[in-house]
């Protein structure tokens, strides 16, 4: 069967969630091999392994930190040069779309981003895409070259599926460009604890109704009863109550969870755009005339003060 | 030293408008009106910011901003410059119809090449096509710098810094002119157009490129030159009409049975 490039997102060997979705999806096309680069590329391999991968390039350097984006467009570009790969698929996180970008003109093909699932067609990979703020949903394919295509998180269920994993050291120059634009520091973000907001199942966002950055305590409470991830709108965020990284929409993070539930947020199209392809959606506002009403399965009129807390203590009884 | 910016901003159908596709899986751009990307107006400002604070003065520093689109388009180079760009290009040809982010991105190249320049500054993503991709294709294709996303940026010395946040890590990054930016929407609201900025703006030159300008063949760009095929695009089912209940105190049980009927708990 023809193979398959995966470029793996990974934090020090630790594969991240999307990349496993990568890997099934990978697996409808051809034979994933995987590509791991930079600090403990080769402790990625038996993740990848389990996950389909029956081969695993690795190639660690320091540049892949210290500079931005190039190296890895190299490094892929070496990958894809050693495999002759029928397609290349990359995680659709902002540098991953960078990446592929760049790759695509290098190697002279056509590039689709944020791809929400992919199948074999005739003529190569379909690839189905969500767009205008997900009102319509688009099918579309590569017409030259080798199909480049950036998959967003939460497009496949993770599928475990033995195979060989077989490490092998890829050989990587680096180009003129590799070095253009340095890192000159770096701040790893905390950890809160709770689930990534991006692979994360259930989400919980509050927004400017929660009116107030202590408030988002009880936004908190609420996710933590469920095991699920806290989102802000932009409102949230702009007044300072919650980070940008938290931000749910067109210009923050764009999530697919099984449930979102959203408290005091009215229901902007930009914040649609990030969280309209929800499974299940539940919002609590006390305005009945508020937008997100329509997108919903189930929906509260109420002030979020009464209801987020009353449903948290539901929760934790029903969980015991 | 003087310094020659490039913004590129993109003309997009209104996102609170019904936007769509037409006959031939391109945008509709008939039905829904069209204006300048509200993530570029953030490009513009910083543009205009790292005028305002260059070394010298600002009258050393030329902000040409540029749009590859319809003719419709110049409404958004005419709003880029009423805020307080200096210049405009406008580059029209009716074989771009179709053009994908590859085609897109060797139009921006070649004009800003002819243009000249020191530093392109770019939205994020457009609110159309939202790849966020085109910035990192230009700088692959001029050969200079990406410095891409950034939430705050400066210029000095001959370098450009800035603040990027990804998903694990806050970056400060650095590169030597010239190079490309795209800046986000934490990068600092930006300013309405004044009254004398509306006027001002009536004088200011459009350079209108084509093709044959930039030395670019009709093959290159367009629905036949783009390396990418729309095969279908359906309107997403409307979802249908959901549970709502009004909160008389027991909104919150009410929802947590409708939670643990559908297995959440
Ligand atoms: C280019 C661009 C990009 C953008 N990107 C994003 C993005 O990524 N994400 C995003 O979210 N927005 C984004 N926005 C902003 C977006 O347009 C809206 O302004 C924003 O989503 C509004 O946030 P909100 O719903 O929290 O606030 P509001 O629209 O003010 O809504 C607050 C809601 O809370 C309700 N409420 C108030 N008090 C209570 C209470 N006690 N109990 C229950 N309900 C209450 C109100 O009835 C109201 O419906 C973007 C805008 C632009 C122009
Ligand atoms: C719904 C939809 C989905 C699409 N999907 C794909 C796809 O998967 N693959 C693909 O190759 N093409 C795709 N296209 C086409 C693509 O949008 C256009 O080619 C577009 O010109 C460049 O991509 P973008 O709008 O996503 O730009 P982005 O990469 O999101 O734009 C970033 C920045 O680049 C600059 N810029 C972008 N376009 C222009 C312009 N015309 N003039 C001046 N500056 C500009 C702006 O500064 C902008 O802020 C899609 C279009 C639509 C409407």
């Amino acid at each position: 069967m023809a193979e398959v490039l995966v470029f793996v997102d990974h934090v020090d060997g630790a594969v991240r969630k999307p990349t496993l979705e990568l890997l099934t999806l990978a697996r409808r096309i051809g034979d994933p091999v995987a590509v791991a680069l930079g600090n403990g590329a080769a402790d990625t391999a038996a993740a990848l392994a389990e996950h389909g991968a029956v081969k695993v390039l690795t190639h660690e350097a320091a540049e892949y930190a210290d500079y931005l984006v190039v190296p890895k467009v190299d490094a892929l570009q070496a990958a894809y040069e050693t495999v002759s790969p029928a397609a290349v698929l990359v995680p659709s996180s902002a540098e991953g779309k960078e990446i592929a970008a760049r790759l695509a003109l290098r190697i002279g093909s056509g590039i689709i981003t944020d791809a929400v699932d992919l199948e074999a067609g005739d003529g190569g990979p379909v690839a189905t895409q969500s767009v205008f703020a997900a009102s319509y949903t688009t099918k579309s394919t590569i017409s030259k070259g080798t199909p480049v295509i950036t998959v967003k998180p939460n497009s496949a269920a993770v599928e475990p599926a033995a195979a060989a994993g077989a490490v092998e050291a890829l050989t990587v120059s680096f180009s003129e460009q590799a070095t253009g634009t340095k890192v000159t520091s770096r701040t790893a973000r905390e950890s809160t604890g709770r689930p990534d907001l991006t692979e994360a199942a259930i989400v919980v966002s509050g927004g400017r109704g929660v009116n107030g950055a202590e408030n988002f305590s009880v936004i908190e409470a609420l996710a933590d009863s469920l095991g699920a991830a806290v989102g802000a709108s932009r409102a949230a965020v702009d007044a300072g109550w919650y980070p940008h990284s938290n931000q749910v929409g067109q210009t923050g993070k764009s999530v697919s969870p099984q449930l979102y539930i959203a408290s005091g947020i009215s229901g902007a199209i930009q914040h649609r755009a990030g969280m309209q392809t929800s499974k299940t959606i539940i919002a609590i506002n006390k305005d009945a005339e508020a937008p997100i009403f329509d997108l919903v399965d189930y929906g509260v009129v109420g002030d979020l003060f009464d209801v987020v807390p009353a449903l948290t203590e539901d929760v934790k009884t029903r969980k015991g | 030293m003087s310094l020659r910016i490039v913004v590129t901003v993109k003309y997009v159908p209104d996102a609170t408008g019904d936007r769509g596709f037409a006959d031939d899986l391109t945008l509709d751009r008939d039905d829904v009106d069209g204006l300048l990307s509200e993530l570029d107006e953030y490009a513009v400002e910083q543009a205009l910011q790292i005028s305002e604070n260059y070394e010298g003065d600002a009258d050393d520093v030329e902000i040409t901003v540029l749009t590859v689109g319809p003719e419709d388009a110049k409404d958004a180079l005419r709003k880029a410059l009423s805020m307080g760009a200096d210049k405009a290009i406008h580059v029209e040809d009716d074989d771009l119809h179709g053009t994908d982010a590859i085609g897109t991105s060797l139009v921006l190249a070649k004009a800003i090449e002819k243009a000249g320049y020191d530093l392109v500054v770019s939205g994020m993503a457009s609110t159309d096509g939202t790849a966020g991709i085109v910035p990192a294709l230009v700088a692959e294709r001029l050969g200079v710098p990406q410095v891409t996303l950034l939430s705050e940026v400066a210029v000095a010395d001959g370098k450009v810094s800035g603040r990027r946040d990804g998903d694990t890590a806050s970056e400060q990054l650095e590169a030597s002119l010239p190079a490309v930016v795209s800046v986000t929407d934490q990068s600092g609201e930006a300013r309405y157009p004044s009254f004398k900025g509306i006027m001002a703006a009536k004088k200011k030159p459009v350079e209108a490129w084509d093709l044959s300008d930039l030395d670019i063949e009709a093959e290159e760009v367009g629905l036949e030159g783009a390396w990418t095929k729309v095969a279908s695009a359906d309107e997403r089912p409307a979802r249908t009409a959901g549970t709502i209940v009004k909160d008389e105190g027991e909104g919150g049980k009410q929802l947590a049975e409708f939670l643990a009927g559908q297995k959440f708990i």
